[in-house]
């Protein structure tokens, strides 16, 4: 049982701070999730921690890889204008 | 020349107001203040469009965490092209920010403030926020450090801020009613959990309120932000300035909402619009009959270094930090040198200035009831007006009227990152030099002349087809006597009989 950051993440440090397991570290690209240490905080919290802060979509998801903070959870944006912008940004356009 | 230069607070306001020559509002600003604050903030360029034309100031990022989202930030945003809150292009640790700083004051000796605002909230990053102070006020006591937040984490951080030295705060605040927040403010990050809506904004306002009764209680200087969002809080923020004034706050800074939809943010996405100008302008004024308002804030990145308005933090990127050579301690007496020299100046002027002005000395008093008028004035500094109107990346905008010259805001003309083009990706070509001109005609919207140190023919015909006169008659003139004399020439030709007319909105 193990969470784990995709690279979406924006490497703020918020979840670095919050992990009560000290999980979580600084690597390339983005940080990453100790699966040893992690604990999906369980036994500690009501919701993962690093979940409960991370500002971004999609960027920490579960051992499926499925999202705790799916697309449009966070921003409030409508999910059609966020794919819209990732279709955009894939061909290399501005949105 | 003497000249009355009215208060930027309210024109009643009278006495003690010092008519500087320079930009006319820091020491009308806080005219109202103690001696003690105002000796606190004469040296700091953020509150005192005076000072900021002579002392610098930076912002290190050591802060990426954030514990809330506004609808305003994106924190996906990097651009080394932008200049608005929150954007950075690398982000340092506690002895890297401290190594930073330390080159920056040495190499530019008008430095008094560092500050650290970001890019996330400083205290949601207590440990490299209050390391990055603890280490400076150790190897440069002579530099003042501010901190600016969200207020989430003010009350729990109030102790540690006392201990630091810190005697500026800003705390953002954009709403007292959680129904407001609600459509500000999407979640926030509070005991280990992610709260919504209207709960979320409840306890984020009660924070901040609670944050800045007790920094005021233990005498630190706090000044409240607040972004004006049109719709959402534009009228609400009337009331947010009575209530953070009576609890002591010392400036209200109101600021436009940044909302591009290349940005990404939720309002720039979902066609939240920007106040104009002239809004802006309008709320700043209805909120100043209660304080101090702040008219020259540029709304800087949270890593920015230099002067308000220009940012060299390019010149002291990490990598070339370690090629400096730099002597510590003879850098901080420069420091002291520089600074006083400036302090001396500065009081120099004021005392010029603050000479009363009767009324029976100006020759032909403008009747009361005449209209004001609103000028833009190209400057490069030190009060002048000093600019080629082609150069000037913002105006600063003054107001004339019997009463006297006030300073009411400044207006950018190349507004923050114009996405695509000038960042250089996806191979655009550059801005052309009549969208350029577009923009600084709208950003001129309101103004009926515009005093610049020299101007081209070109703009010279735009600018008179869209109602507003250029005048380049007072290149070199301290500036309010520059727009008093336009003023009165305007009066002597019979033009503030009627309305402004002519004045196209471009």
């Amino acid at each position: 049982m193990a969470l784990s950051i995709t690279e979406a993440c924006v490497n703020c440090w918020a979840c670095v701070d919050v992990c009560p397991n000290t999980a979580i570290y600084a690597s390339d690209p983005v940080f990453a999730i100790d699966s040893d240490k992690c604990t999906e905080c369980l036994a500690e919290f009501p919701e993962p921690q690093c979940a409960a802060i991370c500002p971004i979509e999609c960027a920490i998801v579960d051992e499926l890889g499925t999202p705790l903070n799916p697309l449009g959870s966070l921003t409030g944006i409508p999910v059609e204008k966020l794919q819209e912008i990732l279709e955009a940004a894939a061909q290399g356009q501005p949105a | 020349m003497d000249l009355p230069v009215i208060s930027n607070t309210a024109p009643a306001a009278s006495g003690g107001g010092c008519s500087s020559a320079g930009c006319g509002t820091a020491p009308d600003a806080l005219a109202h203040l103690p001696d003690h604050i105002r000796a606190k903030v004469q040296d700091h360029p953020c509150y005192s469009e005076e000072a900021h034309h002579y002392f610098a100031r930076m912002h290190v990022a050591v802060a990426p965490a954030c514990n809330i989202q506004c609808n305003y930030c994106n924190r996906k945003y990097d651009c080394a092209n932008e200049s608005r809150p929150g954007v950075v292009s690398e982000l340092l640790t506690p002895d890297q920010a401290i190594k930073k700083v330390l080159a920056v004051a040495a190499t530019i000796p008008q430095m008094t403030v560092l500050g650290i605002a970001g890019p996330g909230d400083p205290l949601a990053n207590p440990e490299r926020t209050f390391e990055t102070f603890r280490q400076l006020s150790e190897k440069a006591p002579d530099i003042k450090l501010c901190v600016s937040t969200n207020g989430l984490n003010l009350p729990r951080y109030v102790d540690e801020i006392a201990r630091h030295n810190i005697d500026h705060v800003t705390i953002t605040i954009n709403c007292l009613d959680p129904k407001i927040g609600a459509r500000i403010y999407p979640w926030i990050y509070w005991e280990n959990r992610r709260i919504r809506g209207e709960e979320a904004a409840a306890i984020l306002i009660e924070q901040q309120q609670k944050g800045l009764e007790m920094l005021t209680a233990r005498g630190i200087l706090v000044k409240v932000n607040s972004v004006m969002i049109p719709g959402v809080n534009d009228e609400h923020l009337k009331e947010v300035s009575k209530v953070v004034k009576a609890k002591g706050a010392f400036l209200h800074n109101v600021m436009p909402l940044i909302a591009e939809a290349e940005h990404g943010t939720y309002y720039g996405l979902m066609g939240q619009r920007s106040p104009s100008a002239e809004e802006l302008q309008a709320l700043q004024d209805e909120c100043a009959g209660d304080m101090a308002m702040m008219r020259h804030c540029r709304q800087c990145r949270a890593d920015a270094v230099g002067l308000l308005g220009e940012d060299r933090g390019a010149e002291f990127a990490l990598d070339k930090l370690d090629a400096m050579e730099i002597d510590y301690d003879s850098a901080m007496a420069r420091r002291k040198e520089v600074h006083d020299a400036i302090i001396g100046q500065l009081e120099a002027k004021r005392a010029r200035s603050a000479a009363p002005v009767k009324a029976d000395d100006l020759p032909t008093p403008i009747p009361h009831g005449t209209r004001p008028v609103l000028m833009a004035v190209a400057s490069a500094g030190q009060g002048l007006v000093n600019q080629h109107f082609g150069h000037a990346r913002e105006f600063l905008v003054y107001e004339a009227s019997p009463a006297g010259v006030r300073f009411v805001g400044h207006r950018k003309t190349e507004l923050y990152c114009v996405g695509g083009d000038s960042c250089g990706d996806a191979g655009e070509d550059g801005v052309s030099a009549d969208s350029i001109l577009d923009r600084t005609l709208a950003a001129l919207a309101g103004c009926e002349v515009v005093l610049c140190a020299k101007i081209g023919f070109e703009p010279w015909g735009r600018l008179e087809a869209a109602g507003i006169q250029p005048n380049g008659e007072h290149a070199m003139e301290p500036i309010e006597a520059a727009v008093l004399a336009v003023y009165r020439e305007m009066h002597a030709a019979g033009q503030l009989a009627t309305p402004a007319s002519g004045q196209k909105r471009a």
